[in-house]
């Protein structure tokens, strides 16, 4: 590999313009890896046109969105796919295939002219087992139920060895267990020395469970911090239009939502 | 869910594709005994060499093209009803081939030249189209965008042909066939064909990455501007040659991947090798059948194909709803 060691994504003054409309505007932001980045926003706060940029799949206007150090814009695509592995909203199943073939998929790049190598069955071996769907390897990933499938998509990403992890609303439609089966998964990828950026709807999961919290209005960085920086209250306000507070609950904090402006 | 082998299922469409290639040779009008055939001077070793060899390979060459180029269409857009038939590309060919006609064009590689062009054209259309905008309605719609203009302009040299024989020549050549094809035609087509049948099978893990979808498959390194290079050049190449030497048949394309699919199992690089074998076994089965139907003046191939391809998809259609409802 090319770029050994600490492994950055930086945006540097990246903006995106859709329609005339500036939807990410000069946003600058760092990320180290080994660590849970949650950006959080309200909806076409531009979390999704960010995390494509960084993800490599969208050339911004203006500004870059940097990798080690080097513009995503001159990252070959083979080069771009071994480092970011990269969970788009909703992902979309095309064909019947096994759960092992799909996570196979992560690989595709890695894979040599002949085939998958015992190196690459082992990676997906690995990563069905971390995921938990090793007992479901030969099921039809479109018969899976939902936790699973988000689990299948997540197994997906960790057979491919990222460096990177880029999710975008990875937890969404889940209830609240299968939510934390695929945040765990998440926080063992960053403890594992991965670096974790994903958009997240649900604030208070997102104090629990992230690192460092970004929160984007109107294409801007309105906070970036711990997750009691980033969402006090009067940032939410800003944010959200809405009046909160967090109180101390058993496991951890709780927003209490008390009304909207 | 319990799927053959991909290995196992090539090894047995070789078997089926060498028991018809011999009924190929012995079946049509005269019945050909192979232990009673006589000395190379034996008049039937003429029926053998200059028409039936021709046939089969044909009838391999082009069922092994529509089928491929059928399991990549449907692999690329992600939509099991996409073929070149239904997607306007053997249409665009024709279209070239018949300009052809049209203008008494009658040297070999004429025909085929306009015919890869018209097909090319018309995979790059269908490519720029989605290219941009994305999504499978998109690329079906176009599909029917094409056809409308390529059955326009055959219908419109139809129409102007001052030749009434050019007139003839042509409705016989756009019901499409096999019969009376001799080795220039296998020479002129096979070519082109395999080249096209190589572009083809190169994009088979970009395929499979489509899976994800168009983000997805970029997400993980594909490159799609090489994966739609090779799939216009390769459809082009091998539906265009295909057209050019026997007429528009459909069906194979769109019938043959549902087949498979069924053996082998969703993933599209594994259907690819699968789809071409039989879409050379049911070229030539339908050949073989058409050869045998007792009518004044044989059947022509693509009818054939259509009288059975029809219902049959129908049928496919009704499972799936059913599967869904």
């Amino acid at each position: 590999m090319r770029t050994e060691g600490a492994l950055g994504l930086e945006a540097h003054g990246l903006t995106v313009r859709l329609g005339g409309r500036a939807v990410v505007d000069r946003v600058d932001l760092a990320f180290a890896p080994g660590a849970v980045t949650a950006v959080l926003g309200p909806n076409g706060a531009g979390k999704s046109t960010l995390l494509s940029c960084l993800a490599g799949l969208r050339r911004p206007q203006a500004g870059e969105a940097r990798l080690g150090g080097r513009s995503l814009a001159v990252v070959p695509g083979k080069e771009r796919a071994h480092l970011l592995g990269y969970l788009p909203q909703s992902p979309e199943i095309a064909w019947s295939v096994d759960v092992r073939t799909f996570a196979g998929l992560g690989r595709t790049v890695r894979v040599g002219a002949f085939g998958p190598s015992d190196v690459d069955r082992a990676a997906v071996a690995r990563a069905l087992a971390v995921t938990q769907l090793t007992d479901l390897a030969d099921r039809d990933v479109t018969t899976l139920s939902g936790g699973e499938r988000a689990r299948a998509h997540i197994a997906r990403v960790l057979a491919g060895e990222p460096r990177w992890m880029i999710a975008d609303e990875p937890l969404t439609g889940l209830d609240p267990s299968h939510q934390l089966d695929a945040a765990d998964l998440m926080r063992g990828f960053a403890q594992a020395g991965g670096g974790v950026v994903v958009t997240l709807h649900d604030l208070a999961f997102a104090a629990r469970f992230a690192d460092r919290v970004v929160v984007l209005a109107e294409g801007r960085v309105l906070a970036d911090g711990t997750p009691a920086e980033a969402l006090a209250p009067d940032i939410l306000a800003r944010a959200y239009a809405i009046d909160a507070r967090w109180t101390s609950g058993a496991a951890g904090p709780l927003l209490e939502v008390v009304a909207r402006r | 869910m319990r799927r053959a082998a991909p290995l196992n299922v090539i090894f047995g469409l070789l078997v089926l594709l060498a028991v018809l290639c011999a009924i190929s040779l012995i079946a049509g009008r005269v019945w050909i005994p192979l232990d009673r055939l006589g000395a190379p001077g034996d008049p039937q070793w003429a029926i053998i060499t200059e028409l039936r060899i021709p046939r089969t390979l044909l009838a391999l060459a082009i069922g092994a093209a529509l089928g491929l180029s059928g399991a990549v269409l449907q692999g690329y857009t992600r939509n099991p009803l996409a073929d070149p038939g239904v997607l306007g590309v053997s249409s665009m060919g024709s279209l070239g081939a018949v300009l052809t006609l049209y203008f008494n064009l009658t040297a070999p590689g004429e025909t085929a030249a306009f015919a890869i062009a018209g097909s090319a054209v018309g995979v790059l259309v269908l490519l720029g189209l989605t290219g941009s905008a994305g999504g499978a309605t998109t690329f079906l719609l176009a599909g029917v965008v094409l056809n409308v203009i390529a059955e326009a302009g055959v219908s419109l040299a139809l129409m102007l042909s001052p030749d009434p024989w050019a007139a003839s020549e042509i409705v016989t050549w756009l019901l499409g066939s096999l019969s009376d094809r001799s080795f220039t035609d296998v020479w002129t087509a096979t070519p082109f064909i395999v080249a096209g049948g190589a572009a083809l099978l190169m994009v088979g893990r970009d395929l499979d990455a489509l899976t994800l979808g168009e983000t997805g498959a970029r997400s993980l390194g594909v490159s799609l501007g090489r994966t739609q290079a090779l799939i216009a050049a390769g459809v082009g190449l091998a539906c265009g040659a295909s057209v050019a030497v026997s007429g528009v048949i459909g069906f194979v394309g769109l019938i043959v991947p549902h087949l498979m699919r069924g053996l082998v199992g969703g993933r599209p690089s594994s259907l690819l090798v699968p789809s071409a074998l039989a879409g050379a076994a049911l070229l030539l089965a339908a050949d073989i059948l058409v050869r045998l139907i007792p009518a004044a003046s044989e059947v022509r191939l693509g009818v054939a194909m259509a009288v059975l391809g029809g219902p049959f998809f129908l049928w496919r259609l009704i499972a799936i709803r059913r599967r869904f409802a």
